[in-house]
């Protein structure tokens, strides 16, 4: 068994609210929030980099641990937008965390990253011990913030999310998880060296809407859960329209859909563990009912993973 | 009840606005309807004419106007 046991997360400090976006892009702040429930997003410093972020993001889930870095023994750092071709961002953050020379991967994937990530992780810790996993991205980089790319440029935000991934002890047990691919569709959403973002809005909310919803469901129903039994359902923070209609086709109360795309828009690869870091920190109790993570993106790659409480699990 | 008018009736559901699309209107991108809608539509039309539509069929241009969903829905019934 595989355990989480810490979230972290990271925000830039520049506020970007609808009102601001809406003179770059000429979007209606009000049409802004209506077709994506986002009302503000966070853009990066001029100087700070995709390891920066990721960095800040695993120092704060390491304190949340009470894990010294020496202590991490693979870290996996998804991420869309970093800075070059190689290499990625896990040696640099591994590096400035002083990981003493333990293994650094880079997943170069958006959206989902973090969520394989995860799966990854909970798989490679026996061998490993504790897998640090990080999503980071600069969103605002890699859309042109001007009317031309309105649709895309309202969406996305800068930041980094961080988990910490244990065979021996955690405050939820890693069940399971279910992992898909669909390179059919990987032109869909793509971003080419050249940029910027390309984005076919309408095909990527039409596959997400029913593969996050079926993907959820098997998962469940591979373990016996109800969907009014799950206690949270945390999301890739893409779409507060999206996360409605994963809501209603899986079943279950679209209160138990937790959501913070409002403050920071779509982060990428870090809006699962950001989303995470934040329903911990407002439920830090003891888990009593499953938890399930999600994600959807470029690839086509989405997944879906379900924690348990420790009590259960121990069965 | 003809397939088409079934399928002007549930394009009516999803349109924020009442709207009588002819059978070659674009219905998305002319914004009849809006991307989410899409979705909510393809299911609706699993319901209505009791198919089961692949995610290889998953194509927003098939569904983009009265005509060409009329013409998709007939080659899975």
């Amino acid at each position: 068994m595989a355990y989480l046991r810490a979230l972290g997360g990271y925000l830039p400090a520049r506020v970007v609210d609808n009102a601001e976006m809406g003179v770059m892009t000429g979007a209606d702040p009000a049409w802004i929030k209506q077709a994506t429930g986002i009302e503000q997003r966070r853009f990066a410093a001029p100087g700070e980099t995709v390891a920066d972020l990721g960095l800040r993001a695993a120092q704060d889930c390491l304190e949340a641990a009470g894990v010294s870095a020496r202590e991490v023994g693979l870290a996996i750092v998804a991420s869309g937008t970093g800075e070059r071709r190689f290499p990625g961002p896990a040696t640099a953050i591994a590096a400035a965390l002083g990981m003493a020379g333990a293994p650094a991967i880079d997943l170069p994937m958006a959206s989902a990253g973090a969520l394989f990530g995860l799966a990854l992780a909970a798989n490679l810790c026996r061998d490993y011990g504790n897998v640090l996993v990080i999503g980071a991205e600069i969103m605002s980089r890699v859309v042109p913030m001007e009317p031309a790319f309105r649709d895309a440029a309202i969406l996305f935000g800068d930041g980094a999310g961080a988990c910490l991934v244990s065979a021996e002890t955690g405050f939820a047990a890693i069940v399971d998880s279910i992992l898909c691919s669909d390179g059919d569709l990987a032109d869909a959403l793509r971003l080419d060296l050249d940029g910027p973002l390309h984005m076919d809005g309408r095909t990527v909310i039409l596959h997400a809407s029913r593969k996050l919803p079926r993907t959820i469901t098997e998962l469940l129903e591979r373990h016996g859960v109800r969907p009014e039994d799950v206690g949270a359902y945390i999301l890739h923070q893409a779409n507060l329209n999206l996360i409605v209609r994963v809501a209603r086709a899986v079943g279950a109360e679209e209160s138990r859909f937790f959501h913070n795309l409002e403050r920071y828009g779509n982060t990428s690869s870090a809006s699962l563990l950001i989303a995470a870091a934040e329903w911990r920190r407002a439920t830090p109790a003891e888990l009593t009912s499953p938890v399930v993570l999600a994600a959807f993106g470029a690839g086509l790659n989405w997944g879906a993973a379900l924690l348990g409480p420790l009590s259960r699990a121990s069965r | 009840m003809d397939n088409r008018t079934k399928i002007v009736n549930i394009v009516r559901t999803f349109a924020p606005e009442p709207i009588d699309p002819a059978p070659c209107d674009s219905l998305f991108e002319s914004g009849l309807l809006d991307s989410f809608s899409l979705a909510d539509l393809v299911s609706a039309l699993e319901t209505e004419f009791s198919i089961r539509i692949p995610d290889a069929d998953l194509q927003p241009r098939k569904f983009d106007s009265v005509e060409r969903i009329e013409a998709y829905v007939e080659s899975r019934m």
